[in-house]
């Protein structure tokens, strides 16, 4: 079966168990398909056990072994899911790249900030010492430092949690991958970090085009930053269209339940009656 | 020398909450660590009823740790992964010598129940709960010794909003049911709001503007207020703007 030639990521059919050594298998995707295209941002929206997170890993082929996985994954025409370790190798990092959770325990802490954006780019392309020396002074403004010189130099704990978040992200884009996977990357910053950091990935993503699945289990993320949703719900995909539509006219239960949930937390300042402020 | 609080100053009612926001590294959580005395503050008074406890030795602390108790962001860290529900819940009860072995089971499954977890859980272990069913232990644990005074620091951050708003109407109730005292620390406007109904507002260890929550949210005097105010309603403001194909 050959994938269809738009779509960047086309994900068929995708069955995965983790089979525990006592017990029975949990299926963490339930016969999952989505259709990625070129320079969308599509916002995977979901709470804890919905098999979010567990689709980032699929995708990279990252899940451990003891998991099965049946189905298709095709990027870029290739169906990742047949191709083996050294083919793989190639492709994470270089065409398809992820932001972690927690970018303090993705980094680390003894090595200076300049080598570990390094390290990406000598993995995958070939650059001379120089060339990669001013690619990584590049990647440090791009991702909103002032003085890259600076942060270059510097080791993990010697920068805040939203410059170490920061240092990831140039790592997952130093070498212009197609598809930049984040899971959770700003749940657990404050909201005007993490508009900043949402702010920064529009703008990587429309200059250099690159195509971001963005996972969360808020969708107040996703409001003016995502093209599109897709809701997964017990490891399948229940709801997907345009933000938009997802976010002001849900459909499933399940959905209207959480964007439901994002109303009630979300703050209206012109609403605050006798201290307890209500956003209705 | 960083001054990580700086002529902080603030007053909360008994049975009532404050929320403290501020954005990362305004000193929000050193304020809660020398309110709680895990951190000795070098300057300044903090009054419970009408004992100063800022001052006080660690001999004189001891009746004064029950009273005030804290509950922090993440729940993996602040509990040990090898311990059973039981045991975390007793913990405390052990260190202040409180009570019999039968006395501490049968009171730590009144606290499971309290925090809408079932008392058949009490054997399972850290590592066999979910992040909110967690939570929901540490609440029970911070009950307990029965304190007057509880101080929530990031204790809902990262959670999903459905677990969220469930632990937000439990310490709601427990605040009623115990006449508790909060000082609710968050980054999140949204969440204070629904909970606290006083809010002070740290930027750089200070202090910038404090008063109800309504009155502060809605006329915000300082510009750290209302980039707090105006990143919190992202929500609102993105929908409105309506992002994607059109309807």
């Amino acid at each position: 079966m050959k994938a269809m030639p738009q779509a960047l990521l086309q994900i068929r059919d995708l069955t995965c168990r983790y089979l525990p050594e006592k017990g029975k298998p949990v299926v963490a995707l339930d016969d999952l398909s989505l259709s990625i295209n070129c320079g969308e941002v599509v916002g995977i929206l979901g709470e804890s056990g919905s098999g979010k997170s567990s689709l980032a890993a699929a995708v990279m082929r990252l899940l451990p072994t003891s998991a099965e996985c049946h189905g298709s994954v095709f990027f870029e025409e290739q169906d990742l899911l047949a191709m083996y370790e050294p083919g793989l190798r190639r492709v994470r990092g270089r065409s398809i790249s992820l932001i972690p959770q927690d970018p303090a325990s993705s980094l680390n802490p003894v090595v200076r900030v300049d080598t570990q954006i390094s390290e990406v780019l000598r993995a995958h392309l070939r650059l001379d010492r120089g060339e990669r020396k001013k690619r990584v002074l590049q990647l440090l403004q791009e991702v909103g430092f002032d003085d890259p010189e600076r942060i270059a130099s510097c080791y993990p704990h010697q920068l805040s949690g939203g410059q170490r978040q920061r240092i990831v992200i140039a790592q997952a884009i130093a070498c212009r991958p197609a598809l930049v996977i984040a899971d959770e990357p700003t749940s657990k910053l404050d909201p005007p970090l993490q508009a900043q950091i949402l702010t920064l990935m529009s703008e990587i993503s429309r200059r250099h085009g690159t195509t971001l699945l963005w996972i969360t289990h808020d969708p107040a993320t996703l409001a003016g930053f995502a093209d599109r949703i897709a809701v997964m719900h017990q490891g399948r995909i229940v709801e997907d269209g345009s933000t938009t539509m997802v976010l002001r006219r849900p459909v499933h239960s399940y959905t209207r339940k959480l964007v439901g949930l994002s109303h009630e937390f979300a703050l209206d300042s012109s609403h605050a009656v006798d201290g307890v402020v209500h956003a209705n | 020398m960083v001054c990580a609080a700086n002529g902080v100053s603030f007053e909360i009612p008994g049975g009532k909450t404050l929320g403290l926001v501020g954005s990362s590294g305004s000193g929000k959580s050193t304020v809660a660590r020398c309110i709680t005395r895990v951190e000795k503050p070098d300057a300044g008074e903090i009054w419970m009823g009408n004992i100063d406890i800022a001052r006080l030795g660690s001999r004189e602390l001891r009746p004064v740790r029950a009273e005030v108790q804290m509950i922090f962001q993440d729940p993996s860290t602040s509990m040990n992964p090898r311990m059973s529900a039981a045991e975390i819940i007793e913990e405390p009860l052990l260190i202040q010598n409180r009570g019999t072995r039968d006395e501490r089971l049968s009171h730590a499954a009144e606290l499971m129940k309290e925090v809408g977890l079932s008392a058949d859980w009490l054997p399972r272990r850290v590592t066999e709960f979910s992040g909110g069913q967690l939570q929901r232990i540490a609440i029970a644990r911070a009950l307990a010794l029965g304190p007057k005074f509880l101080v929530l620091d990031e204790a809902l951050s990262g959670l999903d909003l459905s677990t969220q708003s469930d632990i937000t109407d439990l310490l709601r109730n427990l605040q009623a049911a115990h006449s508790l005292t909060y000082l609710l620390i968050s980054h999140d406007l949204g969440l204070v709001a629904r909970l606290a109904g006083l809010i002070a507002i740290m930027s750089a260890g200070r202090i910038v503007e404090k008063g109800p929550t309504g009155e502060i949210i809605s006329n915000p005097t300082q510009p750290e207020t209302r980039v707090l105010v105006a990143a919190a309603e992202r929500f609102r403001t993105a929908l409105a703007q309506a992002k994607g194909a059109s309807a």
